[in-house]
């Protein structure tokens, strides 16, 4: 049973995939951001994860500590927080932006004013 | 002090430029900021170069912590010669968007547009220059940011979703390198590239590793827009304003082939990545694909700029074949192809621009009777065209000849006939707009259409001029590619 005990990997996998689905599949343009979000999320999750040393502590110097987890993963990881963050800025300026030409955030609505002609 | 910090301060000083554009709030004083930054980063740029193939690799260890623990620059004969392309065409390009911007961007927003344009840079040669798997994407997702923002700065309501979808491809395609490159973390407990490079083979079984793998080459390929994973490519090219277009499908796609190189090249090496994986099956297949599919597509649209676009992503088969064949005439051919279609579509988007400044649209009936208006534009055009054919004595030609003799060496003569037949499509497309504007009337709203001013002509002409001039004189570029080429396949055997 010692896949089961990899059970944070198999949430990451099924978060990425969550999150994937909502990106292809749903044609609001928010929910499509908040699927990029989750596909994101996934991946924090992943490193997260690595970082973890069996029966290691948090890594702060104590002096009953014998063993610390890996803290360089969870600070790479800050950073990608900081990019997710700013994509997500990205994105919901350009939705914004979206909605005010066309006064829609439905993809399908868009393309059917995109083929009118005229525009 | 200066030369010592140089490899750093190719990275700080257009990155500073952008922060401080914002503040001046001018367009004029703005677009000078930009220059200049660009320009010192060119100097720089040349530096590298000459340092670098006079005395070997540069290693430059950031903020002073020793490279395996700390950031490092490293530059060698690879990246030296990509940065060498990226800055030189920013300069170019900057010379260029002077006028167009003003003319194609609300007059308030033109410092954001540069502040954007720069930090844009600022990410595309940091790729390029570090020596550290996490820094490369964190710097990727810089210059993406950026590119997203830039190509919404369009002027029609289509270049918002152009950069909607172009942010989700680009999202999940720089998410899927982050989680290749987290895979050989977990494996090897580095991100330095050479430290990853020495780790790696002895964990060639390792399924982390070979997962790692499979996502660094689809996020990087979706970046450098290979076919299949081209989608975003056509819209963002065609809705960007011109002078992002020309930088875009000059730098962008260039800095993704030199992304797919380094990781397949010098951290996996070639025997992991052709010999135990067979990457270059795939590889071959896609670029195959994406030369036929994508010429075949571009000669049918109707708008100039996605035609190019679209010539961009067969082009892009070029190089992906160059990097495939994966001998030393194959990986030179590649890497040369890299630099020389930085030159032709630098031109071409460039021209199409000066088209764009006076006549307001890339649709080809527009261009009609053109060819005697604006007859600098339309010659610029015309030559740059014959370098993306691939008729001598333009760069177009050498970059090809050097592939079909990748081809033969290696034994896939099919190659050669279908960078043949990609050459002739090419002809097809380009001729259609030399048709339109040579041999056809001006329609009479455009009669008194006059040449592009001279400020646009010149940098168009520099990269037609260079286009032939490194289609006489390949010392410098072949040169430069072959050297770049030969240190990839060296550092599999071990010797420098």
């Amino acid at each position: 049973m010692q896949w089961l005990g990899h059970y944070n990997y198999w949430i990451y996998i099924a978060l990425m995939m969550i999150g994937f689905y909502a990106v292809i599949a749903k044609p609001n343009l928010v929910k499509k951001v908040i699927g990029l979000g989750l596909f994101q999320t996934a991946a924090f999750l992943l490193y997260i994860s690595i970082g973890m040393v069996e029966g290691g502590t948090a890594p702060i110097a104590w002096e009953h500590a014998i063993l610390y987890v890996n803290p360089l993963p969870h600070v790479l990881i800050l950073t990608a927080i900081v990019v997710a963050v700013s994509t997500l800025a990205v994105a919901l300026a350009l939705v914004i932006a979206i909605n005010r030409a066309y006064g829609t955030v439905e993809s399908d609505q868009i393309d059917a004013q995109d083929i009118k002609p005229g525009r | 002090m200066i030369g010592n910090n140089l490899p750093v301060l190719i990275v700080v000083v257009p990155l500073l430029a952008a922060l401080v554009i914002p503040l001046v709030r001018k367009g004029n004083v703005a677009w000078f900021v930009a220059m200049t930054a660009c320009i010192a980063v060119f100097a720089g740029a040349i530096e590298l170069l000459v340092r670098v193939s006079d005395h070997g690799p540069i290693s430059y260890a950031l903020g002073n912590w020793p490279p395996p623990i700390g950031i490092e620059y490293r530059i060698d004969r690879l990246n030296a010669f990509v940065l060498l392309i990226v800055s030189g065409i920013s300069v170019v390009v900057t010379l260029f968007a002077r006028l167009s911007v003003a003319r194609e961007i609300p007059a308030d927003r033109v410092h954001f547009f540069y502040s954007a344009y720069l930090m844009c840079i600022t990410g595309l040669l940091g790729i390029t220059i570090t020596g550290d798997a996490f820094n490369l994407y964190v710097l990727l997702e810089i210059s993406s940011l950026a590119t997203y923002t830039l190509v919404a700065m369009g002027a029609q309501p289509h270049a918002l979703r152009a950069s909607f979808n172009y942010l989700v491809l680009g999202t999940i395609g720089a998410t899927f390198l982050l989680i290749g490159i987290g895979h050989l973390y977990m494996a090897t407990g580095t991100l330095n590239m050479l430290d990853l490079h020495q780790r790696l083979p002895s964990l060639m079984e390792s399924r982390t590793v070979r997962s790692g793998f499979a996502f660094i080459i689809v996020g990087a390929s979706l970046k450098l827009a290979l076919f299949p994973l081209h989608l975003w490519l056509p819209s963002a090219y065609t809705h960007a304003p011109s002078a992002v277009t020309a930088l875009l499908a000059a730098t962008a796609t260039k800095v993704g082939a030199y992304i797919l190189l380094r990781f397949l090249f010098t951290i996996f090496g070639v025997g992991f990545s052709f010999h135990v994986l067979r990457a270059d099956v795939a590889l071959l297949i896609a670029a195959a694909v994406a030369i036929v599919a994508g010429s075949l597509i571009a000669i049918r649209q109707q708008n100039v700029k996605r035609m190019l676009a679209y010539s961009s992503i067969a082009q892009i088969g070029y190089i992906t074949l160059g990097i495939g064949l994966a001998s030393v005439t194959g990986l030179t051919a590649g890497i040369l192809h890299l630099f020389n279609h930085a030159l032709m579509k630098g031109a071409l988007f460039l021209a199409l621009g000066c088209v764009v400044y006076r006549v307001g649209s890339a649709h080809i009936d527009a261009l009609a009777g053109l060819g005697r208006r604006m007859p600098w534009t339309f010659a610029a055009f015309t030559l740059a065209g014959l370098s993306l054919i691939g008729i001598p004595p333009t760069a177009g030609f050498i970059s090809k000849w050097y592939l079909v003799r990748a081809a033969f060496e290696t034994g896939w003569w099919p190659i050669a006939v279908l960078v043949l037949v990609g050459s002739l499509l090419a002809l097809i497309y380009i001729w259609r707009v030399v048709e339109a504007a040579y041999f056809r009337p001006a329609p009479r709203a455009h009669r008194n259409v006059e040449e592009a001013p001279l400020s646009l002509l010149v940098p168009t002409w520099i990269l037609v001029l260079a286009n032939l001039y490194f289609g006489i004189d390949t010392d410098l570029s072949v040169g430069a590619a072959s050297r770049a080429a030969a240190m990839l396949l060296g550092t599999v055997t071990g010797s420098p």
